[in-house]
């Protein structure tokens, strides 16, 4: 077998088109792209147009000038409970996501700057929960939080025959039954505590010893500021998830008032097929729904996929 | 030996003893709420599903109603459970419609990001990406019009390409009802499917070339390795890791495929059950039947099967490592 030795010219021509853009590349990633792109695009031209324009054949294409109509058959629809609505799913995902910061970079930390007895024990079991598929703990996970309404449905009615402003005690129903035990997940004890590991010296922790910090202080005040960019990350991974969660919500939020985006979805989508209700209003409780993380998307959009997909990228 | 002891405790000042103290334990204080709330709402719970799924319970009945039936359950499930069955397969055949073409345009995808459009790979990939983000429940409601029959997006233009003339008659003349005709549904939730997850795999893959140095191409380069010949002896072998991975996931997620048909189909799967997965199976059976003893061993039959599946796909990856 012979060697050839190229030119010296068609290394460097090689070199060079490997930085430079292929423009049939180019245009077949760009349509590509477009096409994912269209679906969350129909979203908001549906969701600015009536009811009847929807519905016509060949469907509307560009923006109409329904948003408003829309938005008000919306909150009719919901009876003026959209923003209720909205709140809920707000104040679930953000209760979610800052106790998750908390406690996942608290672990982190003690996983990182510590030796301890069966340590590495104990972070071998913390990798293993990560493999349990979530179909497994679907039943589970709902038995417990029944059981724990009933446990606490005597206090409760209780502690309602006096105060009836009190905070229901019940699990099922209540935002907490979601936030309470997803709380410390293994994901975010293992992202928080890879990061300290790689960006943090541990003489920095001895130096806080040194001046008197407790174990706490040394993680609140040194730590925490220092982890900033991978509780970033963390917090918009967590946010995204239990903003866009699903089955549990619908099994657990059945009351009117614990109602989240995702079962008012439950109630007024069904592809198409329910005919009752406005679908200008469906659009726009749709398209409101996707929005804000779309807004959150495209603000952070190099950090949030760097998150969503740093399990597979980081081993 | 006493008083050696009391003259080391002496040694400490009490000042001091507190901080030796809290720095022992403490670690054990911040690592405890991920394993004191795993214990109780995971482990317990879990070890109770699985008595669970060795009785009939409707928990309506609360527990004194539970009645133990050994492995009844399971071997209905196996045996005589044609519900069942068909939801599996139904998973598998909408993991494989929508899996199998999100992998094979993802790992070149990638390599076109990575190798011809280096300069914009982050609008890129923001662009392939924004999919997966966005609520499910609430693109269902979108895709639901665009695959409507009568007024959908999807049959306009279907019916546009038919007027071609040429290569018209290769695009059906009549409306295709998506989502009303068991036939359709499956490739209907696998397109869903296939657009949600197909920016993810792209960035894995994208992730796995990243790490790949410059100087292996521009030594492939020099001894005369065409881009077709880098793609395969250099890029390809050093994915397969992360290809292992992803198509891991795949697999896992095929498997406990719920929301796309879920929202899109409705909860029985549609017209014939054709979209009923069995993870949908497993929902109705515990909050619609309340039969809670068959969901439990559902769901860990599922689980086996997952555990089965990854084994084998780990040994093909495995297996075909000589090449």
């Amino acid at each position: 077998m012979s060697i050839t030795v190229p030119s010296r010219k068609r290394i460097k021509t090689q070199q060079t088109s490997r930085v430079s853009t292929n423009y049939t590349a180019l245009i077949i990633v760009l349509i590509g792209g477009l096409l994912m792109v269209l679906p969350l695009f129909m979203m908001f031209v549906f969701a600015s147009h009536p009811k009847d324009n929807i519905f016509r054949f060949p469907p509307p294409m560009w923006f109409g000038d329904s948003l408003l109509q829309n938005y008000q058959a919306l909150i009719q629809e919901t009876e003026g409970r959209f923003w209720r609505i909205f709140w809920n799913s707000t104040y679930l995902s953000v209760v979610t996501t800052v106790t998750q910061l908390f406690f996942c970079s608290l672990a982190g930390y003690g996983f990182a700057m510590y030796e301890f007895k069966h340590k590495d024990r104990l972070f071998g079991i913390l990798l293993a929960t990560m493999a349990i598929p979530g179909a497994l703990n679907l039943i589970p996970l709902y038995l417990v939080l029944s059981l724990l309404s009933q446990l606490f449905a005597p206090l409760d009615a209780a502690i309602r025959s006096v105060l009836p402003w009190f905070p229901s005690l019940l699990w099922i129903g209540s935002p907490k039954a979601l936030w309470f035990p997803g709380m410390a997940s293994a994901f975010g004890i293992f992202q928080m505590r890879q990061y300290i590991l790689s960006a943090i010296p541990k003489e920095l922790v001895e130096a806080a010893r040194i001046d008197g910090c407790t174990e706490f202080q040394t993680y609140w005040k040194i730590i925490l500021p220092l982890t900033r960019p991978a509780l970033g990350t963390l917090g918009l991974v967590t946010f995204i998830g239990i903003w866009n969660e699903y089955i549990l919500s619908i099994i657990i939020f059945r009351t009117p008032e614990s109602q989240t985006l995702q079962t008012l979805l439950r109630l007024i989508g069904g592809g198409g097929t329910n005919t009752n209700v406005d679908f200008g209003a469906v659009m726009m409780g749709v398209a409101l729904t996707v929005l804000p993380l779309l807004i959150l998307f495209i603000l952070t959009s190099r950090q949030m996929i760097a998150g969503l997909t740093s399990g597979g990228v980081k081993t | 030996m006493a008083i050696s002891r009391t003259k080391q405790v002496n040694v400490v000042p009490p000042e001091y003893r507190y901080a030796n103290w809290q720095r022992k334990y403490a670690p054990y204080f911040f690592i405890a709420p991920f394993f004191i709330l795993y214990v109780v709402f995971s482990f317990f719970p879990n070890i109770f599903s699985f008595y669970l799924s060795l009785t009939r319970w409707n928990p309506l009945d609360g527990l004194g109603g539970i009645k133990f039936v050994g492995l009844d359950n399971y071997r209905y499930l196996i045996q005589d459970d044609t519900f069942f069955q068909r939801s599996l397969v139904n998973s598998a055949i909408m993991g494989i419609l929508g899996g199998v073409p999100q992998h094979l345009v993802a790992l070149p995808l990638a390599y076109l990001f990575n190798n011809s459009l280096k300069r914009i790979k982050g609008f890129l990939s923001a662009l392939y990406f924004a999919p997966f983000i966005t609520s499910i429940a609430a693109i269902s409601v979108v895709f639901g019009l665009l695959f409507s029959e009568r007024n959908g997006l999807f049959n306009w233009a279907l019916l546009q390409l038919h007027q071609i003339p040429l290569i018209g008659g290769l695009f059906p003349g009549e409306p295709i009802n998506w989502l009303g005709r068991s036939f359709w549904i499956q490739p209907s939730v696998a397109l869903v499917i296939f657009w949600r997850y197909l920016g993810w795999n792209t960035i894995l893959y994208l992730a796995a070339m990243q790490a790949i140095p410059d100087e292996l191409f521009e030594a492939a380069a020099i001894d005369g390795a065409n881009r077709w010949q880098q793609f395969r002896f250099i890029t390809l072998p050093l994915v397969r890791p992360m290809a292992f991975y992803a198509v891991t996931l795949t697999i896992i997620g095929s498997m406990q495929l719920f929301l796309e048909p879920f929202t899109l189909v409705g909860q029985d799967g549609g017209a014939g059950n054709a979209g009923r997965t069995t993870m949908m199976y497993l929902f109705k059976t515990a909050f619609t039947d309340l039969d809670f003893g068959l969901a439990a061993a559902i769901s860990w039959v599922l689980f086996a099967i997952i555990i089965v599946m990854t084994i084998i796909n780990n040994r093909i990856f495995r297996g075909g490592k000589a090449d």
